[in-house]
C-alpha cells in the first residue's frame, strides 16, 4: 500500500504487470515504482525481460493484465508510441537507433522538443534558440565537430552518444536507457555514467545495464532492481542486491559480467 | 561541395532545362524543326516523368514501394477525359449529343453523374478531388493498420487491379475495355490541332518544372527530413513522438495528385484512356523508370522516364519481340550493377577516378627505409 505522500512523488507506476508472448511468460506479475528525479538501474540476466519492461512502458506491445501508469493518473497502456513519448518519456534502444542517412544536426534537430504535426513541420523555421540548444547538445555529447557528418559514418560509441543527445533533445522527464555502454571503451562508459548521474535529479531514470563496473558507478546509493524471469527478484541498495543469495544464485557462472 | 554551391548548380539546370522545354522547343516546333510527332512524343514523355516522381516521392523518400500509383494516374485521366468525351458534342458516331459508347449500351439520354463534366472547371477540379479521396481513404486506412514493406506494395498492387477490373465493366458507364477516345475539342480548340498539342506539351512541362521545384523544396523542409527519417528508422520516428502515420499519408496523397495531373495531361496528348493504363504491369514500369534512373533522387524519375521510354519507342519499331527483354534486363542491371540509377554514374566514375590516382601515387610514391 502507498500512501498519498508517496503517490505525489511517484513518476512511474507498474503494478501486476503480466505478458505473455505465445506461451511463454515474458513478465510475470511485476511491480515497479519510479520516483521523480530517480536514477534506477535494471540488471538481470538475458531473457529476465528487461527489454520487454521498456516495450510495456513505451507502448510498443501491451500488457495482457495490470496497470501501468505515469505521474499520478495517466493510464500508458491505452496511448500510442507517439503519445507515450509526447508526455515525456523517452527511450534510448540497444542498438543504436539514430536517422543513418542524416546529418549528426539533422538528427537533433528532428528529436527537438516542438510542435510534431504534418503541417507545423512542414512550415517548420529552426529559430536561433533551437540553434543555440543544438550546439548545446553538441558540446555535451562531443559530436561538435562532427555535426556535418552522415550519423551513418559514426563509430558505434558516438552512435551512442548521438542518441542519448537526441533523447536529451526531447527534455523528456523519464529517461529509458538500453545498455548505453555496449560498444563503447571503458573511458567513454566512465563519461556516460558521469552524464547520466547530472541528469538524475532534473529528469527521472531507468538504465538497463550489463556491465557491472558501470552499474556500480552510476547506481552509488541509489536502487538497483534485479529482473529474473520477468519478476523483480530483488531491490535495494549495489551492495545489498550484490551479497543477496538468491541473486548470486541466479547470476552464478553466468560469464564475465556476473556479480562476483 | 558546400550546399548552397550544389543548390545554385541545380538552380540554373533546372532554369536552363525549363527554358527549353517550355520557351525552345514549342518555338522550334513552331517553326517546323521538330516534328509534331517528335514534340507529342515528348508530352508523353514528360507525363510519364511525373507518374515517375510521384512513385520516387513514396518509394525513394519514404521507403513506401507502392504499385498503385498507376491508378492514380489513370483516374486523373479518366476525370479529363470525361470532359473531352462530353466535347465531342454530336459529332459522333452516332450523331447524338452523348458519348458513343452509351448509345450502344442503350441509353438515351446522359446518366446523372456525367452531367456536371460537361464543365471544364468541374473535370479539372475532379483531376485533383477524386484521386485526393481515393488516396486518403486507402492510406488512412493502411497506415492506421500500420501496413508496410511488401504488404504494403501487395495491398497497392491489389487496389489498381481492382480498379481495371471496375474500369473493364461496361456497366460502370465509363467506356469499358474500350474506355475514351475519338476526342474533338478541349476549351474550345480542336485537339487534334499541332497548336493544341504544343500548348500541352507547354502546360505539361511547366506542371513537371513546377512539380520538380515544389518536391524538391518539400524534401529540405522538416517534413522531408520526417519522410526519409521514416524511410530509414520508422521506431525512432515513433519513439521520437511523430505519428508517422499521419506523415505517410501526407505524402501518399501528395503523390497521388501529381501522378494524377499526370495523367489528365496524358489523355489528350495521346489521345485514348482504357482501363489497361491502371493495371499493376503499368505501376511496375514506373518503378523499373525509378530505378534505372536513380531514386532517392529528384532528377533520377524525370530522366528514367525520359531514357527507358526513348528506348522502348525506338526498341518497339526495331526490334518489336525483345521489347519487354531489354526492359527486364535493364532493371535486372541497375538493381545488381548500378543500384543508384543512372544519375548516380558521375559520382560512380569520380570515385573510381579518385580511388585510382590514390592507388598510382601508392605504387609510386618512395619507399620508407
Amino acid at each position: 500500500m502507498t500512501t498519498d505522500q508517496e503517490k505525489t512523488n511517484l513518476i512511474l507506476t507498474v503494478e501486476g504487470v503480466n505478458k505473455t508472448f505465445d506461451g511463454f511468460k515474458a513478465i510475470t506479475d511485476l511491480n515497479f515504482y519510479l520516483d521523480r528525479g530517480e536514477l534506477r538501474t535494471v540488471i538481470g540476466p538475458n531473457g529476465a525481460g528487461k527489454s520487454t519492461f521498456f516495450d510495456l512502458i513505451t507502448g510498443r506491445t501491451k500488457p495482457d493484465t495490470g496497470k501501468i501508469e505515469f505521474g499520478w493518473d495517466t493510464d500508458l497502456t491505452a496511448l500510442t508510441e507517439y503519445e507515450i513519448n509526447r508526455l515525456g518519456i523517452g527511450r534510448k534502444f540497444q542498438t543504436p537507433s539514430v536517422y543513418s542517412e542524416h546529418s549528426v544536426w539533422e538528427n537533433l534537430l528532428l528529436s527537438l522538443k516542438g510542435p510534431r504535426g504534418v503541417f507545423s513541420t512542414l512550415f517548420h523555421r529552426t529559430s536561433t534558440a533551437q540553434r543555440d540548444r543544438i550546439d548545446a547538445l553538441l558540446t555535451l555529447i562531443r559530436l561538435n565537430a562532427k555535426r556535418d557528418w552522415l550519423a551513418g559514418q559514426l563509430a558505434h560509441g558516438e552512435k551512442q552518444w548521438l542518441e542519448i543527445g537526441m533523447l536529451l533533445a526531447q527534455d523528456p522527464q523519464v529517461l529509458l536507457v538500453d545498455e548505453p555502454a555496449a560498444g563503447m571503451t571503458d573511458d567513454e562508459t566512465h563519461r556516460t555514467g558521469e552524464l547520466l548521474l547530472s541528469l538524475a535529479g532534473k529528469h527521472s531514470i531507468i538504465v538497463v545495464e550489463h556491465d557491472m563496473a558501470f552499474v556500480k558507478q552510476i547506481a552509488r546509493d541509489g536502487k538497483v532492481t534485479v529482473l529474473h524471469q520477468g519478476t523483480v527478484l530483488c531491490e535495494g541498495k549495489f551492495d545489498d542486491v550484490q551479497a543477496d543469495t538468491k541473486v548470486r544464485e541466479v547470476y552464478l557462472g553466468r560469464g564475465k559480467h556476473g556479480i562476483r | 561541395m558546400s550546399a548552397p554551391t550544389t543548390r545554385r548548380i541545380e538552380f540554373i539546370a533546372v532554369a536552363v532545362i525549363a527554358t527549353l522545354l517550355i520557351v525552345v522547343f514549342p518555338l522550334l516546333n513552331s517553326t517546323g524543326v521538330i516534328s509534331n510527332f517528335t514534340l507529342n512524343l515528348w508530352g508523353k514523355y514528360l507525363c510519364y516523368a511525373l507518374l515517375a516522381i510521384s512513385v520516387d516521392l513514396l518509394w525513394g523518400y519514404t521507403g513506401l514501394l507502392s504499385l498503385g500509383q498507376a491508378l492514380f494516374f489513370s483516374l486523373g485521366g479518366y476525370m479529363l477525359g470525361m470532359h473531352l468525351m462530353r466535347m465531342i458534342g454530336d459529332l459522333g458516331q452516332y450523331r447524338k449529343p452523348i458519348p458513343d459508347f452509351l448509345i450502344f449500351l442503350g441509353w438515351t439520354e446522359l446518366p446523372t453523374f456525367w452531367k456536371p463534366f460537361s464543365s471544364f472547371p468541374f473535370a479539372a477540379a475532379m483531376v485533383i478531388l477524386l484521386p485526393g479521396l481515393v488516396a486518403l481513404i486507402f492510406g488512412f486506412l493502411a497506415f492506421r493498420s500500420r501496413i508496410k514493406g511488401v504488404y504494403f506494395s501487395i495491398l497497392t498492387q491489389a487496389l489498381t487491379y481492382g480498379g481495371s477490373l471496375m474500369f473493364f465493366r461496361n456497366d460502370m458507364l465509363m467506356g469499358g475495355n474500350n474506355g475514351f477516345t475519338d476526342y474533338k475539342f478541349l476549351l474550345g480548340a480542336d485537339v487534334r490541332d499541332a497548336s493544341t498539342q504544343r500548348a500541352l506539351f507547354i502546360a505539361t512541362a511547366v506542371t513537371l518544372v513546377l512539380v520538380y521545384l515544389g518536391c524538391s523544396w518539400l524534401s529540405r523542409t522538416k517534413l522531408g527530413l520526417i519522410q526519409r527519417a521514416i524511410r530509414d528508422g520508422e521506431n525512432r520516428v515513433l519513439f521520437s513522438g511523430y505519428a508517422a502515420a499521419g506523415f505517410k499519408l501526407f505524402i501518399f496523397v501528395v503523390a497521388a495528385l501529381i501522378a494524377s495531373v499526370g495523367g489528365a495531361l496524358y489523355v489528350p496528348q495521346v489521345g485514348i484512356i482504357n482501363p489497361s493504363e491502371m493495371t499493376p504491369d503499368k505501376s511496375l514500369e514506373a518503378v523499373v523508370w525509378v530505378a534505372v534512373g536513380g531514386r532517392g533522387t529528384l532528377v533520377g524519375p524525370v530522366v528514367g522516364a525520359i531514357v527507358v521510354n526513348a528506348l522502348k519507342s525506338w526498341a518497339t519499331r526495331a526490334y518489336p519481340d525483345l521489347w519487354l527483354f531489354f526492359l527486364g534486363g535493364m532493371f535486372i542491371i541497375v538493381v545488381l550493377f548500378l543500384p543508384g540509377g543512372i544519375v548516380s554514374i558521375p559520382v560512380r566514375i569520380k570515385t573510381w577516378w579518385a580511388r585510382r590516382a590514390a592507388a598510382n601515387a601508392a605504387t609510386s610514391a618512395p619507399v620508407a627505409p
